[in-house]
Parts: structure tokens; C-alpha cells; sequence
């Protein structure tokens, strides 16, 4: 799928620590995925994992310090982490966009709507004035929010937040960026407007040929919208597969969980089992767990799990996973083949 | 907007009566008789008698307070028991002096608070954040009567600079209006820290950053304009407090403002200046107040009046 492909984004080693007066604190410890031109990448994991940390570390939206992000982001070959702060901001917006959670907070509610657009086209494309509020017009219009003209003249308090989150796409949309990092673009709306709001998603990123770095905890939406998959668990990646695999043959007992945590009328009818739940809580980023960080919650738990971290295994091109059970049957397979 | 004016204007009479009502019973509880402060420690007391006649002291109480009602609502605040000038030509002959003084303070604060403020929000805990906190520590902690007379024996005394008091021209206005405006200074740089602390935090400064905006428009456009309304509401505050005259300024540096009027006249037990100067004092608050509301619709879009 993507062997011919260049990596638009590529994260290695990427370390996101903060300083607190109660000691450090590891948000993210050491993660490595590609993100290629056009493609939709979730990332999924618990509240807490570290996902919207990682987005924050590549547009470096984070206060540095208290913040300190270690590794190498690279971003079409250029490593992010080295621009001063007049690179960064030239890539922020412009090159890599962002849409955030809660539409009610993320704008600003004494700038009218068009403003908040306009802005980042005066900004990165050098429009006039009138150039940039035409422009966001027309950004508006392709959100579909009805009657651009004059609700560009409007405030935020006067927009639903359906119509807020559509703003931001529009938004994230209007210097038309190589990638959008969209962090839990649908959590805080009502179901109904989830739907509307991943499809414009879905259709606007066709038309522009964007990639997406989707972050989010819903499967199901990770199941519409996405092609790959990257399971973060306490700070690091635990699976990546494609998303057909990934639902059909998750490897990691964490994943699993996931996926036997989503609820499906008529289970109990169908394998006699209720509804799952991952017993416990994601650790603390200041005392994560010896070994493997999922142990204390696993269900397959061995000894060793407890005493060492799990290597990461590459089982195709496509796939890896960090979990002794897979390093176990790797060795025997590979055992098996030699002889 | 226009209904809302009328009604903000119609509630300002039962204010305007309220002070009136317990200014004038207030004032008449002080000890001292103001005929005999008048008459002088030598006067007989059929001169006394004759004065606190002339001056309606000898009615009752009640009837005094209905009379000087009918005056009010004609505009006629009386006469001076002093000077027996009309209390308004008193006032009026103060009032801009008071106002320059006000104004000319106000600005210097806003103009020196408000940038302090942002640069201690924007560099929170570095030197210059220290550096500010410590100064506001010191403007709000000063004495103003302090101050001033520093500001006159370094620029006036040794430096020879700047008129160490009265009026006449702007070389006057320099050292008052910076002792009136160092607590004010202070104030404001004080509520711009904090508030701005607050927006620099919130969700749409981070989406504005990551738009790509420079980092002057995010804190200017975004951040600042956000914490515009605590702010405006200290330099009302402030700007309300500063129109009733500075006592102790108009004092040091004999500035003839209507501050040291209004001490004057309660030594002098001058009652109608009394009134007439505080209840024009509590008109221009109540003004100021109404600007200051005004000033929050155009700033943020979420307030309307209807």
C-alpha cells in the first residue's frame, strides 16, 4: 500500500517529558509512526495516553518549559524540531493545520467569524483584506454553513457547536495544508452532528488531498474514516495494522480490550459473552509500570511481562506489535521455519 | 441601546436623591456649629443667632432638608457659607482643574500599566515579571503624600526641573499626575498580569498559535482583547475615584482641584459646597460608570443592552 510512497510525516524516538514541581512527567516516551500524502491515520487510546500530547509536540503547541520534546518529527524530510520559532510558525496553519476538540472554547469569541479565518490566509498567502474575507467566505460555504455572507459577520456565541466545529475545519482547511492533525475532532457533539461532521471531514479531505492524523477513543469513527491504525497505550505505541486487520485480528491484549469493549446489539445472543471492560486504569505518567506498561490490566499476563519491556515485532510490512505473547510465537514460528 | 440609556439615566434620580438625603443628615450630625465657625471665636451670641438664622439653621431639620430639595431640582445648589458665592460657580471654577489631573493620570496609567501587565504575563516568573510585581508592590504600598513630596525635593528642590506646586502651565501637571498615577499604574499592571495569565491559557490563544499567527497578534489580538474587561473596569474604577479630587496630592502640591475644596469647606462646616461639590462628585461617577458599560458592548460582542 505505501511501499511506493514517500512518508509525509515521519515521528522517531519522539520523547515528550514536563517538568512539574511533583517531579517529571513522561506524557509521551519514545514513539515512532509515518504519516503518507492522503491517507487517514488514527491514533487511539485511552484518555491519557499521550495522543493529544503528541499532536501539541508537532506543531510544538506546547509551553517549552515546562514541556520538553526530545526526537526527531520530520515533516517532508525536515526535521521540525530543529526550525527556530519563525520556521515553526511558518509551518503551523499553513503546511500542517489543526482542528481541536471543543469547538466551544477553540474560538475567539470577541473576533467575528470571518476574522478567524481570514487571519491565517493574510497570514500565510499574503491576501488583502478583502481578498482573505471573500476567502473565508467561500471556506464557509464549502463547511456548509448556510448563509456565509452574513454569518462570516457573526461571533462564536451566535454558532451551534456543530457549526463551530465546521468553522474550524474550515478553518484548518483555508491555507490548504499537506496535513491536519484533528484531535478528537467529534467528542464533544451530539451523535447526529458526529456523523455530518466526519463525512465533510472525510469528503473535504478528498478533495484537497489532505492526510489526517485522526485522535480519537470511537472505533467506530476510526473504522469509517481511517486506513491505519496506531494504538497508543501510557505514552507509547502498542499496534499498528490497517484498519481492516486491526478489526478482524487484533494482536494486543490491549487492542483487543478495545474492540471487546464496544458494544454490539446481540453479542450475548451470538458468543454468550457481555459486554467487556480493560479492569483498571491507565497508570500515572510519574509511576508507570515495570516491564511491559499493560500487565497490571492484562488478561494474558505472563511472568515475564511484569519483569521486562516487550520488543517491538514486525510481522509484515504493515504490521507490528509489542507484546511477549507475539515475541513467544514469532520464535516458534521462525523456529518451525528453520527446520 | 437608546432604551437602555433612558432607563440608566431615569435610575441615576434615586441615587442622586440617596446621596443627597444621608449627606445631609450625616453632615449635620458632625460636631461644631457652622455659625459659630463663621461668626468667629469673638462674636456675641446674638451674632451667632443672627447667622444661624440667615442660614435656616434655626428651622427644623426636616424643613431644611425640603428646602434645600426644591433648590436642587431647580439646579440652584445655594450659596457658599464662606464666600457667599453660588456653590456651582465654586465648583465649576475647580472642576477642570480636578479633570486635567484625572485624565493626564488615567492616560499615564494605562499607558505604562497596561504594557507591564502583558510583558509579566507573557514572561511569567522571569526577571522582568519580578521586576514588575515587585514595582506594582511599591506603588500600591507608597503613600501618596510620600511620593509627592520625593518627586518635589528631587525635581523641584535639587534638580530644579518642574514647579513644585500650583498651576498655570503643563510643567504643573508632571509631578501630580504621576503621584496620582503610580497607585493607579500599579492596579492596572496588577489585573492585566492576572487576567492576561488567563486568556494566554485558553483553547483559542492555542488555536490562534496554531494558525501560525506571529506571536505579537496572538497575545495582542487575541489574548489582550479578551482581557480587556476586567481591565477597564479598575481604570473606571480608578478614573471615578481620581474626578472626586485627590486630597492628599491636591494638598502637596497645592493644586487648586475640587479635592482640597471639598476639605475646605468641612472645616469651614460650609454645608452647601459640601453637597453641591459630592453630589457633582457622585454625578460623575455614576457617568463614568454608564461610559464604562458602554465600553463593554463594544468590546465584547457577547454583551448587549436591549
Amino acid at each position: 500500500m505505501n511501499e511506493q510512497l514517500k512518508p509525509l510525516l515521519e515521528i522517531k524516538g519522539l520523547v515528550t517529558r514536563f517538568h512539574t514541581l511533583d517531579g517529571v512527567v513522561k506524557a509521551v516516551d519514545g514513539i515512532d509512526f509515518e504519516v503518507y500524502e492522503g491517507e487517514t491515520l488514527g491514533l487511539v487510546g485511552e484518555s491519557g495516553c499521550g495522543k493529544s500530547v503528541t499532536a501539541l509536540s508537532i506543531l510544538q503547541l506546547l509551553r517549552c518549559p515546562p514541556a520538553e520534546i526530545m526526537g526527531r518529527i520530520l515533516f517532508e524530510g525536515k526535521n521540525l524540531l530543529e526550525l527556530d520559532r519563525e520556521g515553526i510558525r511558518k509551518i503551523r496553519g499553513n503546511d500542517i493545520s489543526m482542528i481541536f476538540q471543543e469547538p466551544m472554547t477553540s474560538l475567539n469569541p470577541v473576533l467575528k467569524i470571518g476574522e478567524q479565518i481570514a487571519e491565517a490566509a493574510r497570514t500565510h498567502k499574503n491576501m488583502t483584506r478583502q481578498e482573505a474575507w471573500r476567502w473565508a467566505v467561500e471556506m464557509l460555504r464549502m463547511v456548509q454553513i448556510p448563509g456565509p455572507n452574513s454569518r462570516a459577520r457573526q461571533y462564536p456565541h451566535s454558532f451551534s457547536g456543530g457549526m463551530r466545529q465546521r468553522t474550524m475545519i474550515g478553518m484548518s482547511l483555508s491555507c490548504n495544508p499537506r496535513l491536519i492533525l484533528a484531535d478528537e475532532p467529534t467528542t464533544a457533539l451530539d451523535v447526529t452532528i458526529q456523523a455530518q461532521i466526519m463525512s465533510l471531514l472525510h469528503r473535504l479531505k478528498d478533495e484537497f488531498n489532505t492526510a489526517i492524523v485522526l485522535i480519537t477513543h470511537d472505533l467506530g469513527v476510526i473504522a469509517e474514516m481511517a486506513s491505519r491504525v496506531v494504538v497508543m497505550y501510557a505514552g507509547i505505541v502498542v499496534e499498528e495494522a490497517p484498519v481492516k486487520e486491526i478489526f478482524k485480528d487484533p494482536r494486543h491484549p490491549y487492542t483487543q480490550g478495545l474492540l471487546g469493549s464496544i458494544p454490539v446489539i446481540g453479542r450475548k445472543r451470538q458468543t454468550g459473552r457481555r459486554l467487556q471492560e480493560i479492569p483498571g486504569i491507565v497508570p500515572s505518567p510519574m509511576e508507570t509500570p515495570s516491564g511491559c506498561r499493560f500487565h497490571p490490566r492484562c488478561s494474558k499476563v505472563m511472568n515475564r511481562c511484569c519483569r521486562q519491556e516487550p520488543p517491538m515485532i514486525r510481522l509484515n510490512e504493515h504490521r507490528r506489535v509489542s507484546c511477549w505473547l507475539e515475541a513467544h510465537s514469532t520464535v516458534k514460528k521462525s523456529q518451525a521455519g528453520g527446520r | 441601546m437608546l432604551n437602555y440609556l433612558i432607563k440608566r439615566l431615569i435610575s441615576t434620580i434615586p441615587v442622586l436623591l440617596g446621596i443627597s438625603l444621608l449627606l445631609f443628615f450625616m453632615l449635620r450630625m458632625l460636631p461644631g456649629d457652622p455659625a459659630q465657625v463663621l461668626a468667629g471665636q469673638m462674636a456675641s451670641p446674638e451674632d451667632i443667632e443672627n447667622i444661624r438664622h440667615q442660614l435656616g439653621l434655626d428651622r427644623p431639620i426636616y424643613e431644611q432638608y425640603a428646602t434645600y430639595l426644591s433648590r436642587l431640582v431647580r439646579f440652584d445648589l445655594g450659596l457658599s457659607a464662606r464666600t457667599q458665592n453660588p456653590v456651582i460657580d465654586e465648583i465649576w471654577a475647580r472642576l477642570p482643574n480636578t479633570l486635567l489631573l484625572a485624565v493626564v493620570a488615567i492616560m499615564l496609567a494605562c499607558l505604562f500599566g497596561i504594557p507591564a501587565g502583558i510583558i509579566s504575563a507573557v514572561r511569567p516568573y522571569s526577571w522582568l515579571d519580578y521586576l514588575v510585581t515587585m514595582s506594582a508592590l511599591f506603588g500600591i504600598s507608597m503613600p501618596v503624600f510620600w511620593l509627592g513630596l520625593m518627586l518635589v525635593v528631587v525635581f523641584s528642590v535639587v534638580l530644579k526641573w518642574l514647579p513644585a506646586g500650583g498651576t498655570g502651565s503643563w510643567q504643573h501637571v508632571i509631578l501630580p499626575s504621576i503621584t496620582l498615577a503610580a497607585l493607579v499604574i500599579a492596579f492596572i499592571a496588577r489585573m492585566t498580569r492576572s487576567t492576561m495569565l488567563e486568556t494566554l491559557s485558553q483553547d483559542f490563544t492555542t488555536t490562534a498559535r496554531s494558525k501560525g499567527l506571529t506571536e505579537k497578534i496572538v497575545i495582542i489580538k487575541h489574548a489582550l482583547r479578551n482581557a480587556l474587561i476586567p481591565i477597564i473596569t479598575v481604570v473606571g474604577l480608578q478614573f471615578g475615584l481620581l474626578l472626586g479630587g485627590a486630597v492628599l496630592t491636591e494638598t502637596v502640591f497645592a493644586w487648586p482641584g475640587l479635592g482640597r475644596l471639598i476639605v475646605d469647606s468641612i472645616l469651614a462646616r460650609d454645608y452647601p459646597v459640601i453637597q453641591g461639590a459630592i453630589l457633582i462628585f457622585g454625578l460623575l461617577y455614576i457617568f463614568v460608570n454608564l461610559v464604562v458599560d458602554f465600553i463593554y458592548a463594544f468590546v465584547d460582542p457577547r454583551i448587549r443592552y436591549d
